[in-house]
């Protein structure tokens, strides 16, 4: 990014390097998101449908793990991607596609968390219903995770929330290289340690927005969504 | 709708796999410090030698110590550190093919312009160390065991005072604190704090956090810092691109990328002093 630019100046003329972050934050923590989702609601539903022993202890770490610090993630993914790690033949680190692999473990918990709670629920609503109509397992857990596909999309939100707002794991298995892997968290990072403090809580704005925007795009979706299907 | 999420998430697995691929192609990954990146000079000098070879330089900036430690792991291809001793035991050790010299700048004391220990304008550091322990004013320490932060330890040992050991018995004063991270929340800390800091100038003079810091110790010989570029060892690392990355190695050294490092200045003030041919360097 252009030196001595305020965030709103790059913002406004389009500063081509402030959007390629933008566009790579938005690629990675929506892509997380969403396989964290495809991870994370099957995995909530098996929870939330079935009874087997030590399943209340599955659940108390499931939640637990909502609260994963970034930095951990993202140390654990080093040290399985890095050369000398047992994934290290894939050469992934240091790109998105490492990121994207962190940030998934990071909010796959919450996801399945939330997603746990909601099916579960729902589940004690339709269960007698289900069961007379004599619907197979994978019926019931379709029928519930569609029933409740619209406060699921919260669960996916918050997940993504997470995700475009964390800096200790990408940082660490991307490498925050100009261009290639920084993201609005990295780029803000390095801001402050550069002393750019204005510059620094100005992309931080930007990043609020986009967070917003993404929101706002969802509850929209959501809204119309709920409409059409009565 | 089923088949429609199909082709989004087919569209994003190809995306992934896709992208190593155009990634791959000639481009390195170099460890360096967050002096370099920092005060701008890769930013100067990496699109001139794109320009010139086509390859994209990757910078993952660290510190010295961590900046080698992802060369042993075989993370990145070239280190591009400041910390000579640390850099030799490198190469003796088998993670590293050489080590060239490149470049130096100096480190400088950073303090409040109320100067609590009275230190400003001195040209000696030991001396102005040994005088802000006597007066136990607030000292800020990378503590992240980066090049600065060498060199920092090394310099209280050279004014007599073994920070290590007072902080494993436990006499080590509050006016001492570590902060462990790099040079940029350093200096911030101290502008935060009133407090001293060794910093590299190139970091200070890109540095736009000042408030009320200034220059208290500079131009003593001792202050002087020294940059070096090794390739990480192919034989150990069989995934290293070797000739990627001496290409890299060699144009840093060469007198076009001396003029490079030479030719980058903020405000006119010319902040690193290519020295590839110096002996001993």
């Amino acid at each position: 990014m252009p030196e001595n630019a305020s965030a709103l100046q790059l913002v406004l003329s389009g500063d081509p390097a402030l959007y390629a972050i933008v566009r790579l934050s938005l690629v990675v923590s929506l892509s997380a998101a969403l396989f964290a989702t495809l991870i994370g609601v099957p995995f909530g539903a098996l929870i939330a449908l079935n009874r087997f022993p030590g399943r209340e202890a599955v659940v108390v770490v499931l939640n637990a793990l909502m609260g994963l610090p970034p930095v951990v993630v993202g140390l654990a993914v080093y040290l399985l991607l890095s050369r000398s790690g047992p994934l290290g033949e894939l050469g992934i680190l240091f790109t998105p596609q490492a990121m994207i692999v962190a940030q998934t473990i990071l909010i796959a918990p919450i996801i399945a968390a939330l997603a746990r709670q909601t099916l579960e629920d729902l589940w004690n609503e339709y269960r007698d219903e289900l069961a007379a109509m004599d619907v197979g397992p994978l019926g019931r857990i379709a029928t519930l995770i569609w029933d409740a596909r619209f406060s699921l999309v919260t669960a996916l939100l918050a997940g993504f929330g997470r995700a475009a707002a964390e800096v200790g794991a990408v940082i660490i298995v991307g490498g925050n290289i100009d261009g290639f892997t920084r993201t609005m968290t990295t780029a803000i990072a390095l801001e402050t340690s550069k002393g750019d403090l204005p510059l620094a809580i100005g992309l931080g704005m930007v990043l609020l927005a986009i967070v917003i925007l993404v929101n706002a795009l969802a509850w929209g979706t959501r809204s119309i969504g709920q409409r059409v299907a009565g | 709708m089923i088949s429609r999420r199909f082709i989004l998430l087919a569209g994003i697995a190809a995306s992934l796999t896709a992208a190593p691929a155009a990634a791959q192609e000639k481009s390195i990954v170099v460890a360096s410090t967050t002096s370099t990146q920092d005060s701008g000079l890769f930013g100067h000098i990496l699109p001139l030698f794109k320009a010139k070879t086509g390859i994209d330089v990757k910078v993952v900036s660290q510190g010295t110590g961590q900046a080698l430690e992802t060369g042993r792991r075989g993370d990145a291809d070239v280190v591009f550190v400041h910390a000579k001793s640390l850099e030799e035991k490198f190469v003796a050790e088998g993670f590293g093919v050489k080590r060239y010299p490149v470049m130096y700048n100096d480190f400088i004391l950073i303090g409040p312009n109320s100067d609590p220990a009275g230190i400003k304008g001195s040209r000696d550091i030991v001396a102005a160390l040994k005088t802000i322990k006597a007066k136990i004013a607030p000292f800020i320490s990378r503590g992240d065991k980066s090049g600065t932060h060498a060199a920092e330890l090394a310099l209280w040992r050279l004014a007599a005072i073994d920070i290590a050991k007072e902080k494993s018995d436990k006499i080590l004063g509050p006016w001492y604190r570590e902060i462990g991270q790099g040079m940029g929340a350093a200096l911030n800390t101290a502008s935060a704090s009133n407090g001293y800091v060794l910093a590299d100038r190139g970091t200070w003079l890109s540095f736009k956090n000042r408030g009320e810091l200034e220059i208290a110790v500079e131009g003593d010989q001792r202050l002087f810092n020294q940059y070096g570029v090794i390739l990480v060892n192919p034989a150990k690392h069989p995934n290293v691109k070797q000739e990627l990355g001496q290409a890299f190695i060699d144009w840093i050294i060469s007198p076009e990328g001396q003029k490079a490092i030479a030719d980058y200045k903020i405000n006119g003030q010319q902040l690193f002093f290519p020295n590839a041919t110096a002996p001993g360097a």
